[in-house]
């Protein structure tokens, strides 16, 4: 027995905390979290990056510390300079128009910036606020399709596992069939009865069909512990099946769905950039990490790699700080560890 | 005698191990600790659990943990008169593999189960013997039928799932004998078999000692089962020697007042003292020897047992029955009947014994008359109602007057629970005490009762040693006010000493509450201690049901007899403290 300190009237969570907060590590990953989520939020009420639409620089605008190209001036002047074409029966109507359209929106017409911070894409876009804007897409997809995903799992694991028997034959036959299925060929399945595009969309695609892993593995920890005499002794005293599932059982198999969570929040956000490529992804006109990395290819090859530098740097951070933080909070919450 | 002879093959100097905990905290396990192995004799470190034994073994045999032991290099292990403890770790393995060799506890998770019996100790005398394949096969044969396996020719072709507890463990003393060691370890290799196969590897071990000359240090919790077998008594307690010396002295005179409480801790099968003396008791005598005064009688007043003819019957079981299907091919099924035709009677206030070994389906009997398994057949009437009839809604209100006790107070608890939710959730599920406040009164009046300190309520379970665990567990029934309890082998799992105080305990809570109890254990001695009636299961059946002492003192069934026969007796003179 380990002469512990009393805990006082401290809970789980409590306690929980408390361990978590000696853990510099862990305490490091959760302020990173935490930014990225409040940048989530922040972006998704409009307050950042609500402008990331705006072409305030010129096209493909290398990032400050490489210094303005040579070809810089030339690109900005380009939209005002296009000489009148004398043989042009239209040339005076052509001039109106175009004197009407700046007057209409003279910011087309601004000077546009040479450089940004860290550059511009090919329409001229801010690096920085569209990987911003491009993080609340990606990580509310990643978080939201893992938690229906986990909670699918383990709802369905949790009931396959307690009852067995018929219950049980009756779940494995579905997750079955459900990963004989080619997992492109689903997503195209979903996505094809949805019939439209958007980010409910992608979640409801990647949540449907990424439950089957966190299913399989609760089900066997629910098959351990179904039998375990706590479980037994909770039987004993009364406590219905619901509450053996949930009350009993699910806080000692809760790190599994916990580690489960934090892998497929990574994978998803990785799945949303497979699901651009293939044209199932965001919509036109919404900017994600996937959608990001989709056109760094093509500029890649132009040497314009800091767009794709920026989204994989944004989306490297995220996912570390995550899986760290998830498995400090998995050693936090158990109490045999001291 | 040549002075090689002279000196001891084993020597244990000052031996100090301490382990890691974390960074800053070490936790010191064995605290200087000195003894020696004379050739050809059979000696045996006794002590509870955390006392040290183990380690000291381990320690011997260069089998700790690197990374987290501290060794003090002061110490020695002399092997031969060679200082083994400093050896480097190819000689060191050369020297364990053929020279002293170690037999565990679980059989079955020491051997390889996807290797014949015949491989893996042929594999032992070609590695360490130098013998070719068929030389090998032949001298596995001979040593399996050294070791009493029958039919070696067959069983040596068999995998260890194909044999029994007991085989298995025949077939490690056979692996460790391979190679004829000078020294035999064993660590407690019987605690986890049946009675009557304690006794078999017991003769077994002992045999062998004797045929071949080994010496055998022999680790176990129980003094009175070395009693028989062991030349010198070492017993340990927290890291430290407590008394050392010949069997004959330490069973006849005990000098160390802990020797003296372990061996009257385990229930008498002659008497029935009206509580079990506990190791504090003896402490206590010697505390008030040492200050001039008297040594106080620990318990003269016996206790009386048995059924009477006028008691209350409160539960009344009829031809109960349980069956489990077992999965045959695709579409077979095969009946395995764990209980066949159980009925007994339980009055008020009294205690019935269920003694038979595993497989005997006793802890099935109990889990299926608390509904905990659906029963195949019979009945169990309780306040004039068939319990196994009842719907499930019906049966809840029933379900906080029959309660059980498991075997495992590590497993019984829910570890992610404090004590506090632990206790109050039945009175909860039941609606018992008027509101939370007057629940957690009752819960801290209740841990109060069962000997925890107040303080335990906002704890979790990991926090508590066992018999504290197995004390939380009886509280957490005891906040349902039941009037009957299954305990189901609610001891086994404890240490001797600790053993005592929960027995004392659900005696104390059965003279107060008037708690009826049916008392499920493999330990006839436990089991005819607290009994007034004992059932005898065997494969399910029922073989023979008497008055606790009736059945001790005139058992009628060989299984009975055999049962009786096999439990180790140390020889107790120390009757002036009785």
């Amino acid at each position: 027995m380990t002469p512990a300190v009393d805990p006082g009237h401290a809970g789980l969570w409590t306690l929980a905390w408390r361990r978590l907060r000696a853990d510099r590590l862990a305490m490091a990953a959760l302020a990173v979290v935490a930014a990225f989520l409040l940048m989530v939020l922040l972006s998704a009420t409009g307050l950042v990056a609500a402008d990331w639409e705006d072409e305030v620089a010129v096209n493909f605008a290398p990032p400050t510390f490489l210094g303005t190209p040579p070809d810089a001036a030339g690109t900005n002047a380009a939209a005002q300079a296009v000489p009148d074409n004398p043989f042009d029966p239209l040339a005076a109507e052509l001039r109106a128009l175009r004197a009407e359209l700046a007057r209409e929106h003279p910011e087309a017409n601004a000077p546009r910036r040479p450089t940004l911070p860290f550059g511009a894409d090919k329409w001229g876009h801010d690096i920085v606020a569209k990987t911003v804007k491009g993080g609340e897409t990606s990580i509310i997809v990643g978080l939201v399709a893992a938690l229906l995903a986990v909670g699918l799992g383990t709802l369905f694991g949790a009931v396959s596992g307690f009852y067995g028997g018929l219950v049980d034959d009756f779940f494995n036959w579905f997750y079955s069939v459900f990963t004989a299925i080619p997992s492109i060929l689903m997503i195209l399945t979903v996505a094809a009865v949805l019939q439209q595009k958007g980010v409910l969309t992608i979640v409801l695609i990647l949540g449907l069909t990424g439950w089957t892993g966190p299913y399989r593995l609760i089900r066997a920890e629910y098959l351990r512990h179904k039998a375990r005499e706590y479980v037994l002794a909770a039987d004993a005293i009364g406590a219905s099946s619901w509450r053996r599932m949930f009350g009993h059982i699910f806080p000692n198999v809760s790190h599994v769905a916990l580690v489960q969570l934090s892998i497929l929040v990574v994978g998803f956000i990785k799945a949303e950039v497979i699901l651009s490529f293939l044209g199932f992804g965001v919509p036109v006109g919404v900017v994600s990490w996937g959608s990001m990395l989709n056109e760094a290819q093509n500029e890649l090859l132009l040497g314009k790699w800091w767009q794709l530098t920026a989204a994989a740097v944004a989306m490297a951070v995220l996912v570390t700080a995550f899986s760290l933080l998830a498995d400090a909070l998995r050693d936090a919450l158990d109490p045999k560890v001291k | 005698m040549t002075p090689l002879l002279m000196t001891p093959l084993l020597e244990v100097r000052d031996l100090r191990i301490a382990f890691r905990v974390d960074k800053h905290s070490t936790v010191q396990a064995v605290k200087g600790v000195s003894f020696a192995v004379p050739r050809n004799a059979t000696v045996a470190l006794v002590g509870e659990s955390g006392s040290g034994k183990s380690v000291s073994s381990l320690a011997v045999m260069g089998l700790l943990p690197a990374d987290t032991t501290v060794i003090d290099p002061a110490g020695q292990v002399l092997f031969d008169g060679r200082d083994i403890l400093h050896l480097a770790g190819p000689e060191r393995r050369a020297l364990c593999g053929s020279e002293i060799s170690m037999i565990f506890q679980e059989p079955m998770s020491s051997l390889n189960p996807v290797f014949t019996v015949g491989f893996q100790i042929g594999e032992v005398l070609r590695r360490h013997m130098g013998l070719d394949r068929a030389r090998a096969r032949a001298r596995t044969l001979a040593l399996l039928e050294e070791v009493g396996i029958p039919d070696p020719a067959v069983k040596i072709d068999a995998y260890p799932g194909q044999l029994s507890g007991g085989q298995q463990q025949r077939v490690m003393i056979a692996m460790a004998i391979a190679c004829e060691p000078k020294l035999l370890i064993a660590d407690e290799p019987t605690t986890a078999l049946d009675v009557t196969i304690q006794q078999q590897i017991m003769a077994l071990i002992a045999r062998l000692q004797k045929e071949r000359g080994m010496a055998v240090l022999f680790i176990t919790h129980d003094l009175g089962l070395v009693a028989e077998i062991a030349d010198h008594v070492i017993v340990m307690r927290h890291g430290e020697i407590r008394e050392a010396g010949p069997a004959a002295q330490v069973f006849g005179a005990p000098r160390d007042s802990y020797t003296r409480a372990l061996l009257h801790c385990r229930p008498p099968l002659d008497t029935r003292p009206w509580r079990l003396p506990v190791i504090a008791d003896y402490i206590a005598t010697e505390r008030r020897a040492a200050e001039g005064e008297a040594r106080q009688p620990v318990e003269v007043r016996q206790r009386q047992r048995g059924y009477a003819p006028d008691d209350d019957i409160v539960l009344d079981v009829r031809n109960l029955k349980k069956s489990f299907w077992l999965r045959e091919g695709l579409f077979g099924k095969r009946e395995f009947q764990a209980v066949r035709d159980v009925s007994f009677q339980l009055p008020r206030g009294k205690t019935l014994g269920v003694v038979g070994e595993s497989g005997s389906g006793k802890s099935t009997m109990g889990l299926t008359l608390l509904r905990l398994h659906q029963a195949s057949g019979g009945s169990v009437h309780f306040d004039g109602r068939d319990l196994l009839a009842l719907t499930k809604r019906d049966y809840h209100a029933y379900k906080r007057r029959i309660q059980i006790i498991f075997q495992n107070p590590y497993a019984s608890l829910n570890p992610r629970f404090t004590v506090g939710q632990i206790l109050l959730e039945p009175m909860r599920l039941h609606g018992i005490g008027a509101d939370d406040r007057a629940r957690v009164k009752l819960a801290q009046a209740l841990l109060d009762r069962v000997g925890l300190p107040a303080q335990a309520y906002h704890r979790y379970p990991h926090e508590f040693s066992g018999g504290q665990r197995q004390r939380i567990a009886i509280a957490r029934c005891l906040t349902m006010q039941p009037e009957i309890l299954v305990c189901d082998e609610s001891v086994s799992a404890l240490d001797v000493s600790v053993q005592a105080q929960v027995l004392n305990l659900l005696q104390d809570l059965q003279d107060e509450f008037g708690l009826s109890y049916i008392f499920i254990s493999h330990d006839l001695a436990v089991v005819k201690y607290i009994s007034d009636r004992v059932m005898v299961m065997k494969a399910g059946e029922v073989v023979e049901m008497a008055d606790a002492d009736e059945l001790y003192r005139n058992p009628r069934h060989p299984y009975t007899r055999a049962l009786l026969a096999a439990i180790p007796q140390a020889p107790l003179d120390m009757r002036e403290l009785r």
